[in-house]
């Protein structure tokens, strides 16, 4: 007799998966060398600019030694420039502005991207074919040139830059939110807070948007590179705050003299290479943190 | 849809995308801290009282906002995009002479970062695991970190004082070079060095994307149908997958034509090259706010029309596209 026996589950404790995302991306970005390399340097590279103003006070602008000295001859470890300016200094305090308008400009490049995609991809019909178009239009025009062009009609600072380089790189961020929005307003959870009535606005900012913040992370980390070269070649262009020392500054005023003298140029842009790579380490590894799967590419 | 019908459509829209330019241009003008007519003149020159008051009898600088800017959108459709008080003639005359060298530098560092990237990433997709992948993937990083003006000054200091095989500066040898096929090559050799600057971060781009496009598609049902019906590998590689795998490069040739603008006036501002951004470049030592605004628009025009050119592209590599619009 094998009269099957009535399904009488032992009382197995139902263990419910609780889903930790943020620990676990950091859990897997803490194992990616290069991107803590990358999160180190960054950290060191902050550390620097807020304190060298305080450890080391004085005029950036000021000339301090002899013209185009080598580096490392009277004591100036990296020489100086064509105007007699210690590098060293102007590498501690060419940060500020790197620093600064990077932040900035990629704050702003990220605020209108998700404004530009989290409305459109919500609301769709009129107001997505309008944000769209907006979207396009800036898309037809080269960034570069645009900035330029802001920032010389409002004369060079580090608002007027910071703004300039947000208004024309948010393009591709107002992009990836809506294709967010348009996955993420058709899954269930979305239309459970629908059928309980939450207001639009609830939906946008605290049910959709914290979702897709993991391409968004990863998104403005490379946003954040972006704006410091598009800073160093504004710089470079001699479209710099006269008032702030910058990295692009530095190659744009000793570029005449690039062959008696590779130092001025060489030094900030190595600075700049360091700091926009290991912004790009981070992104990277948030990347792969966030998304595991794509890491056996 | 059929092609002169989607033609047409887009033809309308490159328009009104163009007058949206132009509306932008105006309002920045207006928006521009201090009076008009000296942004137009540039500060800079210190422009004299006759030369104001004909900029504000031309731009109409008297009249309601909206009627200055009909009145300026009736310029430019005549053709006349403002004057250059720097150079003393029309913006267009002065971004006309400029327009084809740009022009050369962007196209050919958009086909060599195209073509050497697809060869590299189609390699490189045979062995994920590979040297030249993980070398691609080096590349890309450098790629996108060096700031391409510096690695410009980088190279000139290389190759104009320890390996003089390339000129670093300039389009042709001036008055006294050749002339004929002599020119072109003169050409050719003084573009090399802007090119390898321009086109490194972009080969980059498209070795990594053809990579991932290649991969993907390498793991396709027919990839697999192709190599069991015994094809040999460089038929399954080269001829079915590839035209597969070149989609999203062409997609994205069009998307970047405005990034590859902005790199080219940095790359030309260092190799004084003579093209749009040297242009732009000399505009903002000069103030010259026409033709800098001139040269805005002119390279709007251009992504415009190379968006264009890369969707009809596209629809001759994916005959499915067509299809699609018809049903």
């Amino acid at each position: 007799m094998t009269a099957p026996t009535p399904a009488v589950p032992a009382e197995e404790p139902v263990v419910i998966e609780v889903e930790r995302p943020w620990r676990e991306a950091w859990r897997m970005f803490r194992r990616n060398t290069a991107a803590v390399a990358g999160l180190v340097t960054l950290s060191l590279i902050v550390l620097v600019t807020v304190l060298g103003p305080f450890v080391y006070p004085v005029d950036p602008f000021a000339p301090t030694g002899p013209l185009l000295l080598p580096p490392g001859e009277q004591g100036f470890l990296l020489g100086t420039d064509q105007q007699g300016r210690d590098l060293v200094v102007g590498l501690l305090y060419g940060s500020q502005s790197t620093l600064m308008v990077g932040a900035a400009a990629a704050a702003i490049t990220i605020t209108i991207g998700i404004l530009f995609g989290a409305l459109a991809g919500f609301y769709r019909g009129w107001i997505e074919e309008v944000l769209m178009r907006i979207t396009e239009f800036f898309q037809v025009l080269p960034p570069l040139l645009l900035a330029m062009v802001v920032v010389l009609l409002f004369s060079p600072s580090i608002y007027s830059i910071s703004i300039a380089i947000g208004v024309v790189s948010w393009t591709s961020t107002a992009r990836l939110v809506r294709a967010e929005f348009l996955r993420l307003r058709e899954l269930d959870f979305v239309k459970a807070e629908r059928a309980i009535g939450a207001r639009n606005a609830r939906i946008i900012w605290t049910i959709i948007l914290p979702n897709a913040a993991p391409p968004l992370i990863v998104s403005a980390a490379l946003s954040v590179g972006v704006a410091i070269l598009f800073e160093a070649g504004l710089a470079f262009l001699q479209l710099s705050d006269p008032n702030v020392m910058s990295w692009g500054y530095l190659i744009s005023v000793n570029r005449p003299q690039i062959l008696e003298a590779w130092w001025p140029v060489t030094f900030p842009g190595l600075a700049i290479f360091i700091t926009v790579l290991s912004v790009s380490l981070i992104g990277d590894g948030l990347n792969d943190a966030f998304n595991p799967k794509l890491r056996q590419r | 849809m059929r092609l002169p019908a989607v033609i047409a459509k887009r033809l309308v829209y490159a328009l009104v995308l163009l007058f949206a330019v132009l509306v932008l241009n105006f309002t920045l003008i207006h928006l521009a801290p201090g009076d008009v007519a000296e942004t137009i003149a540039g500060e800079a020159g210190g422009a004299s009282p006759e030369m104001l008051a004909q900029i504000r009898k031309d731009y109409g600088l008297d009249l309601p906002f909206l009627e200055q800017l009909y009145r300026y959108i009736e310029k430019v459709v005549q053709g006349d995009f403002g004057y250059s008080f720097y150079f003393d003639r029309p913006v267009t005359s002065v971004i006309f002479e400029n327009v084809w060298p740009t022009l050369l530098l962007v196209v050919s560092s958009l086909l060599i970062a195209i073509l050497f990237g697809t060869f590299l990433g189609v390699f490189a997709a045979r062995r994920p695991n590979g040297l030249l992948s993980q070398a691609i993937t080096v590349l890309a990083l450098l790629g996108y970190a060096l700031p391409v003006f510096w690695t410009g000054i980088m190279l000139v200091i290389l190759f104009a004082s320890f390996i003089p095989l390339f000129p670093t500066s300039g389009m042709d040898a001036g008055p006294l070079g050749a002339s004929g096929f002599g020119y072109v090559w003169e050409v050719l050799h003084h573009l090399t060095l802007p090119v390898v600057t321009l086109s490194t971060i972009y080969l980059a781009f498209y070795s990594r994307l053809s990579r991932a496009s290649m991969m993907d598609v390498l793991g396709a049902d027919y990839i697999r149908t192709a190599r069991a019906k015994g094809l040999g590998e460089r038929v399954v590689v080269f001829k079915h997958a590839l035209r597969n795998a070149v989609l999203p490069v062409v997609t994205f040739a069009g998307l970047q034509f405005g990034a590859l603008f902005s790199g080219a006036v940095l790359v030309e501002a260092v190799f004084s090259w003579p093209g749009l951004g040297t242009l732009a470049f000399d505009s903002i030592l000069r103030r010259d706010t026409p033709t800098l605004l001139g040269i805005l628009f002119f390279s709007a025009l251009i992504v415009i029309v190379a968006n264009l050119l890369t969707d009809l592209a596209y629809r001759l590599v994916d005959p499915r596209i067509k299809s699609a619009a018809r049903a």
